[in-house]
C-alpha cells in the first residue's frame, strides 16, 4: 500500500492547488499541523447523554477525555458501554445532554458543519451510498466537501490506488464484501483530508485476515500524521494497536493510559482462574489470600480469580487448598481483559 | 460569508449526486411518471369517445380539457412520494446510508431542503414529459389557454415544491415497513379526492366533502393548474391556490425538516 503519499507535502497534493488552498484556507491540515500541535485535537468535558424515551437511558454519565494530535486512541468497553454514543457526540450525530466536546478547537454543538470538515467518520454500520459505485462514493464525498470536479476526480483515483481498490472503481457498493466495504468507507472518510479519523468498531464482523489488513492501514494513517480514535470491544485489538486506551463501562471511564500503564495497574503479572462449579467453600478465599506470593483473590464467574506475579511453587498449594471440587484451572498473563475484570468483576465478553 | 460558500458547494454536490443517480434510473423515472397518465388518457379520452361514451360536462368542455391540469398535478405530486418519501424512508430506517450526506459540511436542515429542491426539479421534468401526452392523445379537442404565464410558472413551481415537502414529511414520518400501508391510506385518497378528475366547484353537490378536501394539497395543485392552463373550466381564483400552495410549502417543509432532524440526529 502506498499510503505514504497520502499527507506528504507533494506538489500534486490537492491542498497545493490554488483553488483548494483558498477553499481550505487554514483548515488544510498540512499547513496547520505544526501550529496546532499543542492543542488537544479532541477534548471532551463532562459529557453526559441521556436518551429520552419511555425508559430514559443514561448512555454516558460524565466523561472527560483528551486526545492529542498523532495519537491512536482506543475506547475499549463491552457492548452497551456508551462507546458509540461518545463517538456520536464527537461526530455531531448525537446531541449531548450536558458537557462540551471540541474537535480541533471547534465546538461540535455550536459549529457542527465546520467541525465535520476536520474529521473523517466511519460509523459502526455500512453507510456507503448504495445507489453509487465505489468511485462515485469517494468522488461525491469530495464534491460535498467543496472539491471541484477535477480535483475530486483526481482525489478519488488517488485514494482508490492507495487502498488497492482501483479494480473495483466501477463496482456497485452493494456487491462488496465486508472487508472491502470497510476499506471503501475508510478511503471515503479521509478523502477530504481530515485531521482526525473516528472509527466505530472497525473490526467488528471482519475475518481475521481483513482485520490484520485494517490494522495495517490504521497504522499507516497514523504514520502520515492523522489522529485516529477507534472503539472496540476486543481487548487484543486495543492492546496491539493503540498508544492510549480508555476503558469505558456503563457510560463511565474507569481508567485510561497506555496499555502498559493499565496492565501495570493490576499489580500482578498473572491471573489464575479456578473453576469450582457451583460448590461454595467460604474458607477458600481467606486461605488462598494467606498464601505467600498471592496478591489478591476475587470471586469469579464460577470460582475465584487469583492474582500473582509468578507461579513458582504456588500451583500445588493452590490446588491443595481448592480441594476436590476443583474442575479446571486456567492461567493467563495480565491483559487489558484482566484490567477490566479487576475493575468491574466482570468479563469483557459477558 | 465563506461558510455560506462552503454550504453552497456542499448543497451543489448533493444536487449533482441526486442528478447522476436519477439519470441512471431514468427508465424507472419515466415509467412511474408516464404510465399512469398515458393509460388514463388513452382509456378515458381516446377509447371512450371512440366507443361513443365520452364524458362531457354541462359547459361543453371535453373530458380531456377537464383532466389535463389534474393529471399534470398528479405527475408533479407523485414525484414527491416516489422520488423522495420512498427512498428516504428506506435510507433513514433501513440502510442508514443517508448518514454520509448528513455528515456533509453543511447544516443538516439543508440536506433535508436539498431533498425538497431536487424533488421539485423532478416534478418539473415530469410535468414537461406528461404535458404532450395529455395534450395530443385525446380524441376530442383539448383546449389549453394560458392567460398569465406568471400564474402558470408560480403554480407549477409552488406545486413542485409542495410535492417535495409532502414527500419529505411522509418519508421522515412513515417507517419503511409501513410504506405500502401509507400508499393505501394516504396516497390513494389524496389522488382520488385531489380534484384531479373533476373541478373543485363541481363538488358543491356534497358540501361536507367539498370542505373536507380542502385539507388536501393536491386540490390546490390541480386547481392552480386549472386556473393557469384551462381557464375555461371552473376553477379556484389564483390568489387562493397560490396562497394555499405557499402555505403547504412552508408548513410541510418545516414539518419535514424537523422530522428529518429528529430521525437522523439522536
Ligand atoms: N438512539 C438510542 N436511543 C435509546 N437508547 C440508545 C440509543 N443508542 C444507544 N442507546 C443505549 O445507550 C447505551 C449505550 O449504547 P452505545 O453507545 O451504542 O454503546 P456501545 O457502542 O458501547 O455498544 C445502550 O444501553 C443502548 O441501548
Ligand atoms: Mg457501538
Amino acid at each position: 500500500m502506498q499510503l505514504g503519499v497520502l499527507f506528504a507535502p507533494d506538489p500534486d497534493c490537492i491542498c497545493y492547488t490554488r483553488k483548494s488552498r483558498e477553499l481550505f484556507g487554514q483548515n488544510c491540515m498540512h499547513h496547520t499541523a505544526t501550529q496546532q500541535t499543542q492543542q488537544d485535537i479532541v477534548s471532551i468535558r463532562g459529557l453526559t447523554k441521556r436518551y429520552a424515551g419511555k425508559v430514559p437511558v443514561d448512555a454516558v454519565r460524565g466523561i472527560d477525555l483528551s486526545v492529542e494530535r498523532g495519537e491512536l486512541f482506543g475506547l475499549l468497553g463491552p457492548n452497551g458501554a456508551g462507546k458509540s454514543t461518545t463517538i456520536g457526540v464527537c461526530t455531531t450525530r448525537t446531541l449531548p445532554t450536558a458537557g462540551t466536546v471540541t474537535i480541533a478547537g471547534l465546538d461540535v454543538v455550536r459549529t457542527p458543519a465546520m467541525a465535520r470538515r476536520r474529521m473523517g467518520v466511519v460509523p459502526q454500520y455500512n453507510t456507503l451510498d448504495r445507489q453509487c459505485t465505489v468511485w462515485e462514493n469517494i468522488y461525491f464525498h469530495c464534491r460535498y466537501f467543496g472539491y471541484t470536479s477535477t480535483t475530486a476526480n483526481r482525489r478519488a483515483q488517488e485514494l482508490l490506488e492507495m487502498f488497492r481498490l482501483s479494480e473495483r472503481a466501477k463496482s456497485p457498493v452493494r456487491e462488496l464484501s465486508g472487508g472491502l466495504a470497510q476499506r471503501v468507507q475508510i478511503a471515503r472518510a479521509i478523502a477530504h483530508q481530515p485531521e482526525i479519523l473516528f472509527l466505530d468498531e472497525p473490526s467488528a464482523g471482519l475475518d481475521p485476515q481483513s482485520r490484520l489488513a485494517l490494522w495495517d492501514s490504521i497504522r499507516q494513517l497514523i504514520r502520515q500524521g492523522i489522529t485516529v480514535v477507534l472503539t472496540t470491544h476486543y481487548m487484543e485489538e486495543a492492546d496491539a494497536l493503540c498508544n492510549r486506551v480508555a476503558i469505558i463501562d456503563h457510560g463511565v471511564i474507569l481508567i485510561s493510559g497506555t496499555p502498559e500503564e493499565l496492565k501495570r495497574s493490576v499489580g500482578a503479572q498473572k491471573v489464575i482462574h479456578l473453576h469450582l462449579g457451583s460448590e461454595n467453600n467460604p474458607q477458600l478465599q481467606p486461605r488462598l489470600t494467606a498464601l505467600a506470593g498471592i496478591k489478591a483473590v476475587e470471586p469469579g464467574k464460577d470460582g475465584v480469580r487469583i492474582f500473582v506475579d509468578s507461579l513458582d511453587g504456588l500451583l500445588p498449594k493452590i490446588i491443595e487448598i481448592a480441594g476436590p471440587h476443583l474442575k479446571d484451572v486456567s492461567i493467563a498473563e495480565t491483559t487489558l481483559e484482566t484490567v477490566f475484570i479487576k475493575l468491574t468483576g466482570r468479563d469483557l465478553r459477558e | 460569508m465563506s461558510d455560506l460558500v462552503l454550504y453552497a458547494r456542499a448543497f451543489w454536490g448533493l444536487l449533482i449526486r441526486d442528478t447522476v443517480v436519477l439519470r441512471r434510473e431514468f427508465i424507472a423515472f419515466a415509467v412511474r411518471t408516464v404510465m399512469n397518465p398515458l393509460m388514463f388518457v388513452f382509456v378515458f379520452t381516446y377509447l371512450f369517445p371512440k366507443m361513443g361514451q365520452a364524458f362531457q360536462n354541462s359547459h361543453g368542455t371535453s373530458f380531456g380539457t377537464l383532466i389535463l391540469p389534474g393529471l399534470i398535478a398528479v405527475a408533479i405530486f407523485v414525484q414527491g412520494i416516489m422520488g423522495v418519501a420512498l427512498p428516504l424512508s428506506f435510507e433513514i430506517g433501513v440502510s442508514r446510508e443517508i448518514e454520509d450526506r448528513v455528515m456533509s459540511p453543511l447544516p443538516v436542515s439543508l440536506v433535508a431542503i436539498e431533498k425538497i429542491v431536487f424533488s421539485a426539479l423532478q416534478s418539473l421534468v415530469a410535468a414537461l414529459v406528461v404535458f404532450p401526452l395529455i395534450f395530443f392523445i385525446p380524441a376530442t379537442p383539448v383546449e389549453v389557454h394560458v392567460d398569465s404565464w406568471l400564474v402558470l410558472i408560480a403554480s407549477v413551481l409552488l406545486a413542485s415544491l409542495a410535492s417535495g415537502a409532502v414527500g419529505l414529511t411522509i418519508g421522515t414520518i412513515v417507517k419503511p415497513q409501513h410504506i405500502t400501508l401509507m400508499f393505501g391510506i394516504v396516497v390513494v385518497p389524496i389522488t382520488f379526492f385531489g380534484c384531479v378528475y373533476y373541478p373543485w366547484a363541481a363538488l358543491h353537490v356534497i358540501p361536507w366533502l367539498q370542505m373536507l378536501v380542502l385539507i388536501n394539497p393536491l386540490v390546490y395543485m390541480s386547481e392552480g393548474l386549472r386556473t393557469a392552463l384551462t381557464p375555461g373550466t371552473p376553477h379556484m381564483p389564483a390568489w387562493a391556490t397560490l396562497g394555499a400552495l405557499f402555505l403547504c410549502v412552508v408548513l410541510l417543509g418545516y414539518t419535514g425538516v424537523r422530522g428529518f432532524l429528529n430521525r437522523v440526529l439522536s
